[in-house]
C-alpha cells in the first residue's frame, strides 16, 4: 500500500463553525464563475430590530416616538405586530452568525450584509426588513406611518449612502394612501432607492380610488412597485392549519394573490401602464394557477371586469416575479413549461431571501438545464438591471 | 485516492469530525459502532450538511384506532440535518428522509489498526441514489 495522504482535521463546531455558514456558497460562486456577469438579488433581508434604537430616533410622530423610546421590555414588539411560528424547525436550520461576529449597528450590519453578498456571488442586493413586514397589520395607522417614515429616513440617511452595492425598495404605509404619497414624494431620488414596496400582509383594497394619486406618483417615478408577502397564523383562513409548513406554504401566496387579483380585475395595470409590478417571495408555481383560474372566471363573468382590454393572464405575463423559493419539482419538464408560460426568461428575477430560512442560492437558477446561458444571466441579474435604476441610483457617491 | 484521517479512537460512538481532503470537506461520523463518511455538501443546494444537527427521527405516535396521540424522537434512527434548509438524511445510510432519490455523497471509510482511511474519487456514491 502506498503511503496515504494525511487529511487535515478541522475543528468542529456545529453552529458557528469556523468554515463559515456560507463557505459552500462561496465555493459555488467560484465554481460557476459568477464574477463573469452581474447577479442582482432583488430580495434580501436584514434584521432591522438590531438597529431599532437608531430607527426609533427618526420617528417624528411625538407619541409614537415616546412609545418607541420609553416602553419597557422589548420596545419594538410593542409597536410591531408579532408573527407566530418556528421558522427554524426547532433548531434544525441554522442561519444566525456567531456571537463573535460584528456587533449590531448600522455600519457593522452593513459590512455583514455586504460580506454575505460577496459570499453568495451577488453584485447588487435590495435590502428588505424582517420584522416590519407585519406592520401592515397594526391597528393604529399613525404607527405604520411613523415607523415607515423613520425606517425610510434611517435607510436613506444612514445605510444606503454608505454602500456601492446595496439598494432598497422603500416600505410604503399602504394603509394610508396619502402618507404613502408623501413618502414617494419625499424619498424618490434618494441615493440607493430603486423602487417601492407594499407588504402584502394587510387587508386594504389596493384597487380603491383613493390609491389613484399614489399610483400616479409611483408611475411618475419610473420605479417598480413590489408586493412583499408574509403569512400570519392569525389569518382566519389559516386558523385550522396547525403546521408551520402549511401556514407558510399557503400564507405567502395567499397574501399576494388577494392583492394581485384586485389589481388585475380592476384594471390598475391598464390604467397605470408605466408601473412595473413585482411579486416577491412566493416561488413561481402559483402564477400559472392564478392565470388559468382568473382567465376562466373572467370569460364567464366578463361584465365584472368591463374595463379590461386583455385577459388577466395577459396582464400577469407583463408582471415581474421574484423566483425565491423556487419550487423543487420532481420533473423538470413542469418547471420548464411554467417558465415558458410566465415568460420567465424576461419576467423572472432571482432573489435569495437570505438570511431567511428558505433562501435560494444563485445556483437554483444557474443549474437549471433547460435555460440557456443568456437566460440564466438574464434571470440572475440582467432583467433586474433593465427594470430597476440600479446603476442610475448609486448609494455611495 | 486514499486518505488517513487519524486514529480510530479519535471518533468515538456518537462523535463526528470534519476533514479537509483535497478541495473537499468530509464529515466522518460513528454511528452504531460503524464509521460513515459524507461530503459536506447537501444534494439540495450544497449546504454544509455535515455541520448540521444530529438527532433522532421525529415520529408520530399513532394509536391502535389510528388516532395521533403524540410525537417522539427516535432512539433508533438518527438523522443528519442540513443547517441551510433542514433537509434530513439518515445518518447510517445517507438517504434523504423527504425524497429517497437523494443521498449524501458517501465515501468508503475503513478502520485499520493504524488509522481511519477514507477513499475519494471514482467509486464514491453520488448525490442521487
Amino acid at each position: 500500500m502506498s503511503p496515504a495522504d494525511q487529511a487535515v482535521p478541522l475543528e468542529f463546531t456545529p453552529v458557528e463553525d469556523r468554515l463559515g455558514v456560507l463557505a459552500n456558497a462561496e465555493a459555488q460562486a467560484r465554481e460557476r464563475g459568477y464574477h463573469r456577469f452581474p447577479i442582482v438579488d432583488v430580495d434580501a433581508h436584514h434584521f432591522e430590530l438590531d438597529s431599532w434604537e437608531r430607527i426609533a430616533a427618526h420617528i417624528e410622530h411625538p407619541t409614537v416616538r415616546r412609545r418607541a423610546e420609553r416602553m419597557g421590555g422589548n420596545r419594538a414588539f410593542s409597536l410591531i405586530p408579532p408573527i407566530l411560528g418556528d421558522q427554524l424547525v426547532a433548531g434544525r436550520i441554522k442561519r444566525r452568525l456567531s456571537a463573535d461576529e460584528p456587533l449590531p449597528g448600522v455600519l457593522h450590519e452593513l459590512e455583514r450584509f455586504e460580506r454575505e453578498m460577496r459570499q453568495l456571488g451577488v453584485r447588487y442586493s435590495f435590502v428588505f426588513p424582517t420584522s416590519i413586514l407585519s406592520l401592515g397589520l397594526h391597528p393604529q395607522q399613525e404607527v405604520e406611518n411613523a415607523i415607515a417614515w423613520a425606517y425610510a429616513r434611517w435607510l436613506t440617511e444612514e445605510v444606503l449612502p454608505h454602500s456601492d452595492v446595496v439598494r432598497a425598495m422603500l416600505y410604503l404605509p399602504f394603509g394610508d394612501p396619502e402618507a404613502s404619497l408623501r413618502m414617494v414624494e419625499r424619498f424618490a431620488g434618494c441615493r440607493g432607492v430603486v423602487g417601492w414596496m407594499v407588504t402584502s400582509l394587510r387587508h386594504q383594497p389596493v384597487h380603491h380610488n383613493r390609491y389613484v394619486p399614489l399610483y400616479s406618483a409611483i408611475e411618475a417615478t419610473g420605479m417598480p412597485l413590489a408586493f412583499h408577502p408574509l403569512y400570519s397564523w392569525q389569518e382566519r383562513a389559516l386558523e385550522p392549519v396547525d403546521r408551520f409548513l402549511g401556514v407558510h406554504a399557503l400564507g405567502f401566496p395567499l397574501s399576494n394573490m388577494v392583492h394581485l387579483t384586485n389589481l388585475v380585475v380592476h384594471g390598475i395595470p391598464e390604467r397605470f401602464p408605466g408601473i412595473r409590478f413585482v411579486w416577491m417571495e412566493c416561488g413561481v408555481a402559483w402564477i400559472p394557477y392564478l392565470m388559468l383560474r382568473l382567465d376562466n372566471e373572467y370569460l364567464m363573468r366578463r361584465s365584472e371586469a368591463p374595463s379590461l382590454e386583455r385577459k388577466p393572464s395577459e396582464t400577469m405575463r407583463d408582471f415581474y416575479y421574484a423566483t425565491q423559493p423556487l419550487e423543487w419539482g420532481d420533473d423538470l419538464r413542469y418547471l420548464e413549461a411554467l417558465f415558458d408560460l410566465c415568460r420567465g426568461a424576461t419576467q423572472f428575477l432571482w432573489a435569495s431571501d437570505y438570511p431567511h430560512w428558505d433562501f435560494d442560492l444563485p445556483s437554483r437558477i444557474y443549474d437549471l438545464p433547460f435555460l440557456s446561458e443568456q437566460e440564466k444571466r438574464d434571470i440572475l441579474g440582467s432583467n433586474a438591471l433593465r427594470i430597476f435604476p440600479i446603476e442610475a441610483a448609486p448609494g455611495r457617491t | 485516492m486514499e486518505w488517513r484521517l487519524g486514529r480510530p479512537d479519535e471518533i468515538p460512538e456518537g462523535g463526528r469530525r470534519l476533514f479537509r481532503i483535497g478541495g473537499e470537506v468530509v464529515g466522518v461520523f460513528r454511528v452504531r459502532g460503524r464509521l460513515v463518511a459524507y461530503a459536506n455538501r447537501c444534494p439540495h443546494q450544497g449546504g454544509p450538511v455535515c455541520q448540521g444537527e444530529v438527532l433522532g427521527r421525529l415520529e408520530e405516535i399513532v394509536d391502535r384506532d389510528r388516532s395521533v396521540v403524540g410525537e417522539r424522537l427516535s432512539a433508533e434512527v438518527l438523522h443528519l440535518v442540513c443547517p441551510w434548509h433542514g433537509w434530513e438524511y439518515e445518518l447510517e445510510t445517507g438517504r434523504c428522509w423527504g425524497d429517497p432519490r437523494f443521498r449524501l455523497r458517501a465515501y468508503p471509510v475503513e478502520e485499520r489498526e493504524d488509522g481511519v482511511y477514507v477513499t475519494t474519487g471514482p467509486g464514491s456514491e453520488g448525490d442521487r441514489g
